[in-house]
């Protein structure tokens, strides 16, 4: 198989090299941090100094960037360029409290647009390809970064733009789209219209490839996006505070995302202790971003779990492969004292036969106690007249769920439509233990 | 000899087996016999009607989860008796009842029971070799 590759380059460096280049960008980085308040204030505190940084490993000696930084340096805060020399600023969705906000240069810009280009090629984009996306053009970082990568590649972008889900379907249709950007809840919103509408979606479009992020999804979650679209659908990966999407992608050997190293350093820690894991453990993500100019971050807590791969990849790239995001460290639901990953329950599901990935967690306490219910979309395909059959269908699922996650989850069929349809990110949890 | 039967997810909370007649009565279905089965969260509402693919299209496009099954339609003499006959024949014959409701005809003063069997084929053998009255599709819709 023949794997293409953007940026040979800096995507096959040997690690002595690339670790080469990485010091020497973690140093200048460093220098240019150095006049960033929260920076000076972090490296006293540390007793450490650009200066002290003498290999690689001495990255555990600095501090770590948490979102709580950037809230308290809101808006502009924890810029390292002069406003005169930003050309753009984004933020996060920021659903709870004031957003984090973030700029690019002009070089920066055109980083970011080199780094999409990395993962949309290795997902099998090319010239010939028209890309629909359906990100929300905003402040959102995924709409843009997606829209630089494909015409940087050179293929025809149609900035189609969140909502609309009918007239979506028109443009994929009369546009003739063969890559899709969204999130990957939303690819399912679309086979679902599409079927109401009495067409087959593995047929009434052309797209062969679909490039799905901005929320966690499961390995189920992608069988179906591909069995029911009959399309390629690829992961990536990134995060507002660092680029973007662009800090990681799939290629076709699908043994995880490789991190763009000479951009990014990628480390493991416990989140608990805050200590560095070593390689192959599961643990939090931390990103130091050692290219940029306007917003280099250091050690930035990005809270996703997932896992590091340094094995070599049969594509060719040298570049350091994270595992599908299990979750983030602070989304993880503690029920009874057990530990719950959204997407362990969303594993669930999919195993069971005609189930479907509508679903929502709802948190409460009685008395003392947590209770955990899962509402699940009724459908035909498990939905059954008798009640006997019925309730032995809630139980085994029940069953698989203590089974799996160690907990006893009450199920609750709902009827279809009676959850949000996501047409950003789906709004899984509902904790109603802290009102 | 079978009867096509619709089946209704319904939610339990206010107004959705009011949603479920509106739609049908908009679009003129008129519901021969009913029976519903709760739980506390969800309940399983079955219809008998006119017109089961106009009802079934009406409740789909309605946003609701529906299945069509095969039932039984028997016709017994409505007088003290008449349902411990039927339910002996089928005990004779081993033939397991998984649910059935029933309604009173307005006129013939025959009573109908709708069965739902596990093994549909061999319980309508049954019944009529038993000669008992089992009402057709067509008749029952009618009546």
């Amino acid at each position: 198989m023949e794997y293409n590759i953007w940026d040979p380059l800096h995507e096959c460096l040997e690690r002595k090299d690339l670790q080469r280049l990485q010091l020497e960008r973690l140093r200048a980085t460093l220098e240019r941090v150095a006049k960033v308040s929260c920076y000076q204030e972090k490296f006293k505190r540390a007793g450490i100094g650009p200066g002290d940084i003498h290999t690689l490993e001495d990255l555990v000696k600095l501090p770590f960037t948490t979102k709580e930084d950037l809230r308290q340096n809101y808006p502009y805060g924890m810029f390292a360029v002069p406003m005169r020399d930003v050309v753009r600023i984004h933020s996060s969705s920021g659903t709870t409290g004031k957003p984090t906000v973030v700029g690019y240069s002009r070089k920066d810009l055109n980083d970011w647009s080199n780094l999409v280009a990395r993962f949309m090629t290795a997902a099998g984009v090319a010239r010939d390809d028209i890309v629909h996306i359906a990100f929300g053009y905003g402040l959102f970082t995924g709409a843009f970064g997606l829209h630089y990568g494909s015409e940087l590649i050179g293929s025809a972008v149609i900035p189609m733009s969140g909502g609309n889900t009918e007239r979506q379907i028109m443009i994929l249709k009369d546009y003739g789209a063969t890559a899709l950007v969204c999130t990957p809840s939303y690819a399912l919103t679309l086979a679902d219209r599409i079927e109401k509408m009495g067409h087959d979606p593995r047929t009434y479009l052309k797209l062969r490839v679909g490039l799905f992020g901005g929320e966690p999804w499961s390995e189920e979650l992608r069988r179906e996006i591909e069995t029911r679209l009959d399309i390629v659908a690829t992961d990536n990966y990134g995060l507002s505070e660092i680029v973007g999407p662009g800090v990681a992608g799939e290629c076709l050997c699908r043994k995880g995302m490789h991190i763009f190293e000479d951009h990014f350093l990628p480390e493991i820690i416990d989140p608990e202790t805050g200590e560095v894991l070593p390689p192959g453990e599961k643990g939090e993500l931390v990103l130091t971003n050692i290219v940029q100019e306007a917003i280099p971050l250091i050690r930035y807590r990005t809270r996703d779990i997932t896992r590091l791969h340094y094995e070599p990849c049969d594509c060719g790239r040298t570049l350091v492969r994270m595992e599908k995001t299990m979750g983030r460290s602070d989304d993880m639901l503690i029920i009874k004292g057990v530990n719950v990953f959204p997407t362990q329950i969303e594993e669930v599901l999919f195993q069971v036969e005609g189930c479907e990935p509508h679903y929502q967690l709802i948190v409460e306490r009685e008395g003392t106690l947590d209770t955990l219910e899962v509402q699940v979309e009724v459908n035909e395909n498990i939905f059954f007249d008798e009640m006997k059959k019925q309730r032995a269908f809630i139980e085994m699922i029940e069953k698989r769920l203590a089974t799996n996650i160690g907990l006893h989850a009450k199920i609750k069929l709902v009827e279809p439509s009676s959850m949000p349809r996501h047409e950003g990110k789906a709004n899984r949890i509902i904790d109603k233990r802290n009102k | 000899m079978k009867v096509q039967q619709i089946s209704i997810f319904i939610e339990n909370k206010s107004g959705r087996l009011a949603e479920v007649a509106r739609v049908l009565g908009e679009k003129n279905v008129n519901i021969r016999a009913l029976s519903l089965a709760d739980t506390s969260d969800f309940g399983i509402l079955r219809l008998l009607v006119d017109n089961t693919d106009v009802a079934l299209e009406t409740l789909k496009s309605g946003g609701f989860t529906v299945n069509k099954t095969e039932v039984v339609a028997v016709e017994v003499p409505d007088k003290p008796g008449g349902l411990c006959n039927i339910l002996q024949v089928l005990d004779e014959a081993s033939i397991n009842v998984e649910y059935m409701y029933a309604f009173v005809e307005r006129n013939a003063g025959n009573a109908v029971i709708i069965f739902r069997f596990d093994d549909i084929d061999n319980a309508i053998t049954t019944l009529q070799e038993k000669n008992v009255s089992i009402l057709t599709g067509e008749k029952l819709y009618s009546l």
